[in-house]
This record gives C-alpha cells, sequence and structure tokens, in this order.
C-alpha cells in the first residue's frame, strides 16, 4: 500500500527532472536576443489597453458551482460502487433517491438558465 | 511462446533481480533504483509515443483531408518529429516583459508532469505495470484534472488578454465535461466493484486467461460518453475550443514559444493517448486477447481507440462554444446519471453470483444474460435522449422560423403603409 504511492511520488519526481533537463538544455542550446517589440504583449499589433486581469461574469462561477455539485457526489459514489455487491436492495434506492435529487437539481438549474454559455 | 508472452515480465523482473544483487547492501536503495527506472522507462515511452504520435497523426489526417502530409525531411517523411524537435530546441523563447514570470515558467512543466503521471499505473501486461493502485481510475481521473491548473496558471501568467480568454474557456470545458466522464467510469466501477486497473481488466477476462466479455457490449452508452468527454477533456477537435484560431489566436499558449510550447503539445499528446490506453482499459478489455503477446494487445487496442479520434478530427467541424456546453449539461450528464441510475437497479434485480441472490432478492442470471439486459437498457437511454434532444431541437427551430415569418410580415406591412 506504502510502496504502491510510493511510485507515484517517484513518477512525478523523475518526470519533473526530465522535462526540467529538457527545459535548461534547451535555454543553453537556443539564441537571446531580447528586445522591446519582441518582449511586448501580443495582440495582433497593437498596443494592449488596459488591465487584462478583469473580473468575469458571473455565470461562469454558477457552472463552476454546478460543477462541483456533481463532482462531490462522484466522490460519494465512488466507495459505494466498490461496496455495491454488499448493499442490500434498500441502501442502493437510498442511493437512488440521493442521485435522483440532484437530478432534480440539474433541472432547477436548467430551467432558471444556469447551463446557457452567453 | 511462454517468453515471447512474458517479454516485458521477465526483463522487469530480471532488472529488478540486478538491482537487488548490486545494492544489496540496502533494500530500500535498491527498491528506489527499480521505482526510478520503471519511472524513466515509462516517461521514454510516453516521450517517444508522442514524437511518433504527432507524424501518424500529421499523415493520417492530411490522407483524410486528400493532401500528403509531411514527406521532405527523410523517407516518407518519417524523420520529421526529429526536425521538428531540433527546431523547437533551438528557438527563441521570449518572455513577455509584463508576465507573471514564475506562473509562466512553471505551467508548461506543471502540464507535462501531470500528463506523464497518468501512465504510473496503466497496466501494458500481466505483472507489468506501474503500480498497481487500489483506487487506479480515481487516481488518473484526479490527476487528470491538473491540466486544469496548469491551464490556468498558463493563462493567467501570460498577462495577455487572448490566453486569458483561452484560459477561462477551457477551464470551463475541462471541468465541465469531467463531470460525465466521472458519471460513466462509475458504471464501469459498479460492474466491476474495485478501482483498480488490474481488476477491471481480470473481471473482463476469463479464468484462463481468454478475453471474456468486453465492458463495450455490456456497457455501450458509457463508453460511447466516455469517448466523447475524453476528447473534450484533452482538448481535441472538434472539442478544441480552447485553442479556436479563429477567435483567440491560439487561446492559452498564444504566449509560448520553443521548449515550452513543446512541454504544452507533449501534454496535449501524452494526455490524449492515456485516455485511448484508459478507454482500452475500460472497457476494450485491456491486455486480454487471444494468440498475440498481452503487450501487443493493448498496444494495439490503444492504437484503435487513438485513430478514431483521429479519424473524428479530421471530419468534424469544430462545435461553437454554446453548442459544446449544451451538449454537456443538457444531454450528456442528465443521460449519464439516468443511466447510473436504471444501471444500479439492474445489477440488483439480476445480479450473477449465487450469495448476492440469495442475499438480497433478485433472478439469479447467467453473465450473458445480465449482458444483454445492461445493453438494451443503455440503448434504451441512449434512443429516448436522443429522440427528446431531436424533438426539442425541432421545437426550437420552429420558433426561430416562426420568429423570422413574423418580422417579415411586419417589414412588408411597414413598407406598404
Amino acid at each position: 500500500m506504502r510502496t504502491d504511492f510510493a511510485f507515484v511520488g517517484v513518477m512525478i519526481v523523475s518526470a519533473a527532472l526530465l522535462m526540467g533537463v529538457t527545459l535548461l538544455a534547451a535555454s543553453f542550446l537556443r539564441p537571446k536576443k531580447p528586445n522591446t517589440a519582441k518582449l511586448s504583449t501580443y495582440e495582433c499589433g497593437m498596443e494592449t489597453v488596459g488591465d487584462t486581469w478583469v473580473q468575469f461574469r458571473v455565470n461562469y462561477y454558477i457552472l463552476a458551482l454546478v460543477f462541483v455539485l456533481f463532482d462531490i457526489e462522484a466522490i460519494l459514489l465512488f466507495p459505494i460502487a466498490v461496496a455495491f455487491n454488499a448493499l442490500p436492495l434498500f441502501a442502493v434506492l437510498n442511493v437512488v433517491l440521493f442521485i435522483l435529487v440532484l437530478l432534480a437539481a440539474l433541472l432547477y438549474a436548467w430551467r432558471k438558465g444556469a447551463l446557457d454559455w452567453e | 511462446m511462454d517468453a515471447i508472452t512474458n517479454l516485458l515480465k521477465i526483463i522487469s523482473d530480471f532488472v529488478a533481480e540486478l538491482i537487488r544483487s548490486v545494492l544489496g547492501f540496502s533494500p530500500l536503495l535498491a527498491e528506489l533504483v527499480t521505482m526510478g527506472i520503471a519511472a524513466v522507462v515509462l516517461i521514454t515511452f510516453a516521450a517517444l509515443s508522442f514524437m511518433g504520435l504527432t507524424y501518424v497523426e500529421r499523415k493520417v489526417v492530411a490522407r483524410i483531408q486528400d493532401r500528403l502530409g509531411p514527406n521532405q525531411a527523410g523517407p516518407f517523411g518519417l524523420l520529421q518529429p526529429l526536425a521538428d524537435g531540433i527546431k523547437m530546441f533551438t528557438k527563441e523563447d521570449t518572455t513577455p516583459a509584463t508576465a507573471d514570470r514564475w506562473v509562466y515558467n512553471a505551467a508548461p512543466l506543471v502540464i507535462a508532469v501531470f500528463a506523464l503521471a497518468t501512465y504510473a499505473v496503466i497496466p501494458f501486461a500481466p505483472g507489468v505495470v506501474g503500480t498497481n493502485l487500489n483506487v487506479g481510475v480515481f487516481y488518473v481521473l484526479a490527476i487528470g484534472s491538473g491540466s486544469i491548473v496548469a491551464i490556468l496558471m498558463a493563462g493567467w501568467g501570460s498577462n495577455n488578454k487572448y490566453a486569458l480568454l483561452g484560459a477561462f474557456r477551457t477551464v470551463a470545458q475541462l471541468i465541465g465535461y469531467e463531470v460525465p466522464m466521472l458519471l460513466n467510469v462509475l458504471t464501469v466501477v459498479l460492474v466491476t466493484g474495485s478501482m483498480s486497473l488490474i481488476d477491471i481488466i481480470n473481471h473482463q477476462t476469463l479464468a484462463d486467461g481468454n478475453p471474456g466479455i468486453p465492458h463495450i457490449l455490456m456497457l455501450p452508452l458509457p463508453a460511447l460518453v466516455f469517448l466523447i468527454s475524453g476528447i473534450a477533456e484533452t482538448g481535441r477537435s472538434p472539442f478544441d475550443l480552447l485553442e479556436a484560431e479563429s477567435e483567440i489566436v491560439a487561446g492559452f499558449h498564444t504566449e509560448y514559444s520553443g521548449m515550452k510550447f513543446a512541454l504544452f503539445f507533449l501534454g496535449e499528446y501524452v494526455n490524449a493517448l492515456a485516455v485511448s490506453f484508459v478507454f482500452s482499459t475500460l472497457f476494450l478489455g485491456g491486455y486480454a486477447g487471444p494468440i498475440l503477446p498481452p503487450y501487443v494487445w493493448i498496444l494495439l487496442k490503444a492504437a484503435l481507440v487513438f485513430f478514431v479520434f483521429m479519424w473524428l478530427r479530421g471530419t468534424l467541424p469544430r462545435v461553437r462554444i454554446d453548442q459544446m456546453h449544451a451538449l454537456n449539461w443538457k444531454f450528456l450528464v442528465p443521460m449519464s446519471t439516468v443511466n447510473l441510475v436504471l444501471v444500479m437497479l439492474v445489477l440488483k434485480l439480476f445480479p450473477t453470483s449465487e450469495s448476492a441472490a440469495q442475499a438480497f432478492g433478485g433472478l439469479l442470471v447467467t453473465p450473458w444474460v445480465q449482458t444483454i439486459i445492461l445493453a438494451a437498457v443503455n440503448l434504451g437511454v441512449l434512443f429516448t435522449a436522443l429522440t427528446l434532444a431531436a424533438r426539442a431541437a425541432r421545437r426550437f427551430r420552429q420558433a426561430e422560423e416562426e420568429m423570422i415569418m413574423r418580422r417579415r410580415a411586419a417589414n412588408l406591412a411597414a413598407a406598404k403603409a
């Protein structure tokens, strides 16, 4: 169990090292002649106007909230799915009810227009 | 024959034994070195297949579009990936003066690392797997969402309007399509009763090692939805809204060039290949197959799935962003949820194991009968959902036509007066 996850750590560290080495090697090989025009922000040849880091519209965050709802649902359902064979029918009906409540929530969000883009 | 079948297993055992004999004084160190070598082999495999896939994809898409594709570097253009690599290595790398340097430089590294980390759990042959996590599927999904963070980092760090817009769009798309993916992986876990990828393959294999019932027959709808959301998750055409050139230049990687851009590209391809591997494992029976050795089977299956990706890319036009969100939230998610509930009920009402039938009631059936019932329910849900969607689309179209007619009549009346 412990060694199972140790490999994930080894994998992430070696991936980071190998990719880091590639980036480092490229930094020695490539030319480096910066100038102001080259380092300006790309915007189809024009000077960029105003601040980039602006607020995004609120509808976007509602969509994200619906996502969080379903993500948490899935996290709750994964252990249930693993233990599914040992569950009595009554427990399964409870789970089904739980999912149906979520489905109703999705339909509500749909009705309210939270799922529409623009 | 046996040696060929277990070739990968024999080699990996030999290397592990060799390291153990050399570093015998410290078992912990030996274990770490073995893991390190395995990790480097997996990463090299992923990186090399990335190079090969860029060539194959360009050739295949070119053929679909009646072009030749790369044909200058080497015979049949085979050295094209190498030429691209040299170009990427020696290209000047510019960092915009206004960029958030740390975030900007870390983003490509993060996306590549997360993409490569997926390969830790993919089984290539019996006993040949980076690590058999008991939460394998969950790990794949969790590590897959790491790329969302990287893309947001890239978009934010570039301090470029196109990049930030692209990143916001991408995040909305990736988190959205994660929901149907999760729900449909859940059905596979339900049928199997385990999240380990090895157990999922064993469930599709008979006791003597021959292929049993692949999950694609049992769960055709989850397989289809997983494929669609897999394409969307890796940001490939027709869901490549993250880099819609006609709208937002190149999306979140507008400001990147040289090796950093190459790492984004690597992340995309490695992720797409990982999705093909996971699809083959979840639905096509993984490495199980007759005659040929297991590692050939898994590669063939993954290649087939990847070919479908390329085929779709060459055939379909890019979808509009509101259509993309509507397809996800108003079609795939409700359909998958209903399907999940029905699969749960079918598994309880028609169990295949005698103990479950005795303990909780339900009709005892053979695996094949259960497969047929599940497939019928799946296809029924799909058919109903498609009918409802078609009806809704027709209503929508009629309403729009009526509005146009009314406006035309009003214009005519105005012209007369």
